[in-house]
This record gives C-alpha cells, sequence and structure tokens, in this order.
C-alpha cells in the first residue's frame, strides 16, 4: 500500500460558505503535502448542480469523496481534522 | 391566536377516507404534519397515501424522500393497494429520493450542515412543482451521525424551510419511550402532530389514531379506530357526526300487517332503526325476515347481516315458514352476508358494512343478532360502534333492524347490548316465550315507538307455513 496511482476526489460544496472554502484549502494542503502531482480534487457546487447531490448520497455539506481509488470513501465537515481526514482517506503521510 | 374562524387556515385534504371529517378538511396547508407511532402502525402507508391520493384526486405532485427504504422497495410494497409508484413517477407528479447514510463509509471531521437535504428536496420540488412532501422517518438520520446538537439544530431548521417552502409536509418519527418521538421531534413540528397506536386487545388488533395536537384548527379529539386494507387506510369517525339527519315522515310496513296495525300511524317510520330483543328461541330472526321481506317487495334493496346462521342455511330455514328468500336474492333485492363475529375486530365489521353501504345502496339494513357483536368488544366499543352504525344508516336514510338476544332470568333492562342500542333505537319489540296452561305460548310487545302511539298489550302469535300469525286474542 502506497500513494500509487491517481487519487480523484470530489468536493461537494453549497456556494462560498466558510465550511466549504475551509475545507477545500485544507483538502488542498494534505494533497500537496502527501500526494503531489498524484490527485485531483473536483470541486462541485450543488446550488449550481443540485441533479448531482443524489448520486453520491450527499446530505451533509461540505463533504469529500474519495471516487479512487475504491472502496468509496466519505468525510463530512470542513476537514480541519488532518489525522482524521488521512486516515479516513487512508493516505499515509509521506513524513512519518 | 388569531385563527379562530375556518376560513383562516387553510387545508389540505388528506386523502385518507374518514380523516378529512375528523380534522375539519384536512392537514394545514403549507406547513408539516408529524406522524408519529411505533414500528408497524403504518406511517410509512399513510404518508404514502398522502401523497399518492395527492396527485392522483387532487393533482398535487409529490416527493417522497426515503430515509429508510429503497424506491423499490417502496414501489413494491405499495404495489398490493394499487399504489403505482412507477406510473406516477413516469408522469412526473412523483418523486422519490432516497438518503441513504452508510455508517461505515463516512467519517466527520470539523464543521458542516446538511445543505445536501435541503438542496436534494428543493431539487425534487421544484422538478415537478410538488405541493406535497413526505420524510420518513428523519430520525433515522440520527443513528448514523455523532454530532447531535447540530443535527437537531439542522432539523428545526428543515422544518421551518419547509413551511417558506410552502409545501404540505408528513414527518414520520418512530415512538419514542418518553416522548412521542425518539428525538423529540413533536417540539418542532408544532402546527399539527398526530399519533397511530396498533394494540391488541382480548386478541384482536386494533389500530388506533388521535390528534395530538392541531394549531389553529378545532378538531376531534377521541381516538379513532382506522384499517388498513386493499385499498389503504380509512378512519372510522367515532363520534364526529351530528344530530342533524332529516327525519322521514314516510311510513313503512314491517312486514306483518297485524303488527302494522298495532302502529297508530299504521306501520313505523322510513329511515327508523327497529331493535328486537327476546330469548333465544323467540323469533326474533323470523320477525327480522319478514322486515327483510316487505322491504324486497317495495323493491328496495335490502342487505341482511347474518352472525350466526350461513346465508344457505338462512334461506333453507325461512323457506319452511313460507319466506321466499331465494327469490329475492335472485331479483338482486336480497344479499345476506354472513361471517363470524370473532372473525374481524368491531371496526372491521363496520367497514365491511359502510362498504357494501357504499356499494349496493341498501335501503334497509338486518343485523341478525347485534348482541354477537357484544362478544367482541367491551360494553363502550361495542356501543360506540352502534351510534356510528346507527348515524350513519340514519344519515343514508336506510331502514334498519337489529335483533338482539337476550337470556332466561335477565331483564331485558339489564343486558348491555340492549342497553347499549335500546336507547338509540326509535322502535323497540321484544318477544317472549311462556308457557300457559301446558302450552308454550309466543308473544309480541312493543316497548316503545317514538314519534306514534302504539298497542300496550302483548299479543300472542304462532308460527305458521306462512310465517308469523297472530292469534285472535289479546293478553292483558
Amino acid at each position: 500500500m502506497s500513494n500509487e496511482g491517481k487519487w480523484e476526489l470530489r468536493l461537494y460544496i453549497a456556494g462560498q460558505t466558510p465550511n466549504s472554502v475551509l475545507a477545500l484549502r485544507n483538502i488542498t494542503k494534505y494533497c500537496e503535502q502527501h500526494l503531489e502531482g498524484k490527485y485531483i480534487i473536483e470541486v462541485i457546487d450543488l446550488l449550481k448542480n443540485p441533479q448531482l447531490a443524489e448520486g453520491d448520497q450527499i446530505f451533509a455539506i461540505p463533504t469529500l469523496v474519495r471516487k479512487v481509488p475504491v472502496p468509496l470513501r466519505k468525510i463530512i465537515g470542513d476537514l480541519s481534522n488532518e489525522e482524521k481526514v488521512l486516515v479516513g482517506l487512508n493516505i499515509r503521510p509521506i513524513n512519518s | 391566536m388569531p385563527n379562530n374562524g375556518m376560513g383562516t387556515l387553510l387545508k389540505t385534504p388528506t386523502g385518507i377516507s374518514g380523516l378529512d371529517e375528523i380534522t375539519n378538511g384536512g392537514f394545514p396547508k403549507g406547513r408539516p404534519v408529524l406522524i408519529c407511532g411505533s414500528a408497524g402502525c403504518g406511517k410509512t402507508l399513510f404518508a404514502a397515501q398522502f401523497l399518492v391520493k395527492g396527485i392522483t384526486a387532487y393533482d398535487e405532485p409529490g416527493v417522497f424522500m426515503s430515509f429508510e427504504e429503497s424506491p423499490s422497495d417502496l414501489t413494491q410494497n405499495f404495489e398490493s393497494l394499487g399504489f403505482d409508484f412507477e406510473k406516477l413517477k413516469a408522469e412526473k407528479k412523483l418523486r422519490i429520493d432516497h438518503v441513504r447514510i452508510e455508517r461505515s463509509e463516512i467519517e466527520e471531521t470539523g464543521e458542516y450542515d446538511l445543505e445536501g437535504i435541503f438542496i436534494r428536496l428543493n431539487y425534487a420540488i421544484d422538478s415537478i412543482g410538488a405541493k406535497r412532501v413526505v420524510l420518513d422517518t428523519i430520525e433515522s438520520i440520527f443513528s448514523g451521525m455523532e454530532n447531535m446538537t447540530l443535527l437537531r439544530s439542522e432539523i428545526r431548521r428543515l422544518f421551518t424551510w419547509l413551511k417558506e417552502k410552502g409545501v404540505t409536509a408528513i414527518i414520520t418519527g418512530e415512538r419514542g419511550e418518553s416522548s412521542l418521538t425518539r428525538q423529540g421531534l413533536e417540539e418542532y413540528v408544532s402546527d399539527c402532530v398526530i399519533l397511530l397506536d396498533f394494540r391488541v386487545i382480548e386478541q384482536i388488533a386494533t389500530r388506533r389514531l388521535r390528534i395530538v395536537k392541531y394549531r389553529g384548527s378545532t378538531h376531534g379529539t377521541n381516538e379513532y379506530p382506522f384499517l388498513i386494507d386493499e385499498s389503504g387506510i380509512s378512519v372510522l369517525p367515532v363520534t364526529s357526526l351530528k344530530l342533524d339527519y332529516k327525519s322521514s315522515t314516510e311510513i313503512i310496513s314491517t312486514g306483518l300487517p297485524a303488527l302494522d296495525k298495532s302502529f297508530s300511524t299504521g306501520g313505523v317510520y322510513r329511515a327508523s332503526s327497529i331493535l328486537i330483543t327476546g330469548n333465544a328461541g323467540t323469533s326474533k330472526t323470523i320477525l327480522a325476515a319478514h322486515f327483510a321481506m316487505s322491504s324486497c317487495k317495495r323493491k328496495e334493496s335490502t342487505l341482511f347481516f347474518s352472525f350466526e346462521e350461513s346465508p344457505d342455511q338462512l334461506v333453507r330455514n325461512m323457506a319452511t315458514i313460507g319466506i321466499d328468500f331465494e327469490q329475492a336474492i335472485q331479483e338482486k333485492m336480497l344479499l345476506i352476508q354472513a361471517s363470524r363475529p370473532s372473525l374481524q375486530g368491531l371496526e372491521l365489521h363496520l367497514m365491511v358494512l359502510n362498504k357494501l353501504l357504499e356499494e349496493l345502496k341498501p335501503r334497509t339494513v338486518i343485523i341478525d343478532p347485534i348482541s354477537s357483536l357484544i362478544t367482541i368488544g367491551n360494553t363502550n366499543e361495542v356501543r360506540a360502534m352502534l351510534v356510528r352504525l346507527m348515524d350513519t344508516l340514519k344519515k343514508k336514510q336506510v331502514n334498519a333492524l337489529f335483533t338482539s338476544l337476550t337470556y332466561d332470568g335477565q331483564s331485558e333492562y339489564n343486558n348491555s347490548t340492549v342497553d347499549a342500542v335500546s336507547s338509540l333505537a326509535d322502535t323497540w319489540i321484544d318477544l317472549k316465550n311462556e308457557e300457559r296452561n301446558y302450552e308454550r305460548v309466543r308473544s309480541l310487545l312493543i316497548v316503545k315507538s317514538r314519534g306514534m302511539a302504539h298497542s300496550n298489550n302483548r299479543h300472542d302469535f304462532i308460527i305458521t307455513g306462512k310465517g308469523i300469525q297472530f292469534t285472535t286474542s289479546n293478553k292483558k
């Protein structure tokens, strides 16, 4: 298990709310740190595309979905706890 | 509270038969309604019927947001009730959104809100122009999440949002230990709260409904029995009917000319109720049969409820005394409906009767004997049912005849069924067998008959090949 291959992450937000902005800033930071060059973060604003909420079973905002690698994982909240996010996404920290 | 008239609070018909009557027109329009009850009490069905009937009967599209069952399960479950979810979905009248929360694949970290649900709901509502919304059962969201405080405030926000959206919503909630719902949703939904209950009394299952709260509207406060059958839920208002039916002055025959003469009017009023009491073997059923035949002869359809004899047996027995039920049945003037009293609860009996009343529109109904029903309920329940039954019959201008069995040594004034019915019946006839000079003599006495003078004598009669024949002498 390493951080090989591409990581496809999807962040669901609903407008530029403080939680959403914070979540995006957090996940970008973690990815830059641990998955540099190996990740894609797609941001989906449900205010603009409400029909996309049902497909990924989104009920809380913000929600981060790990599409690849499988299995699907979801982390809800502003992602402020780095350790929880990394464990939740199963990312092995680089410098530890 | 500014709402004191009927006009101020707009109502949405519930689509559940009988419930509009209790709620004076339905649910509060554009407001959330909480339906709570224990597992298996019919909450989801209640909600589904509200939506489906809303679409089919009132052309109000609806959104079903399910937190428990999947759309395919829901579709299957309600197929048997004739709710065609697939068709309604295809017609863009119904939208089902299944909110599935898999605890195992979700991690919580930091602040969040439930905006996702708002967005999905909003999208679903706007995509079909929904007027009705069901959230079933939103509380299950609590079991998947950690932050209770946040969830509570978000659910409160959701209810406010629903109100602003102007949709009439049903929110279902599981019955809690000490509160109406596990998470105390009743604190947030303050406009209308309905409690469903399912209990088994003396081995007979009864479902009941009570309106706990209905802000700004008058409503019935009793517990109302309700039924789930192949056409969904129907509620039976116990006492919501008022004493305001029309009274007929038309006189009809009892089927026995000699008995008719005992009334100053020459018969009984149309749409009145007759009670016949007597011990076993006092010819109550025969008297009832004469009444039924007189109705058939007037070409008025007649419904005979038999709780003791099968239709065949009744036809055979009556044939021996010259009462031709067979022909009346063939002419479709008479329908005999036989069932065991203990087969179903009181409500179901009443329901079957109500249904037949709707379908056949009989002008005469006979229940033989009504005392059988007492074996399946306590006196209060039986009485309540009889009151409802009689009111319904009066309202529909149906002639009613009930027989009731009394026992030896038990005065007719001391019998619970008689007690329940006699005050409601317009005419009360008591039958008796007694031994006189080594001979058994049958006799009949009119105990009361409202709105007319009547004979006070006990009339002797015999049973012949032509039915009841009065003998000449009257006993003082």
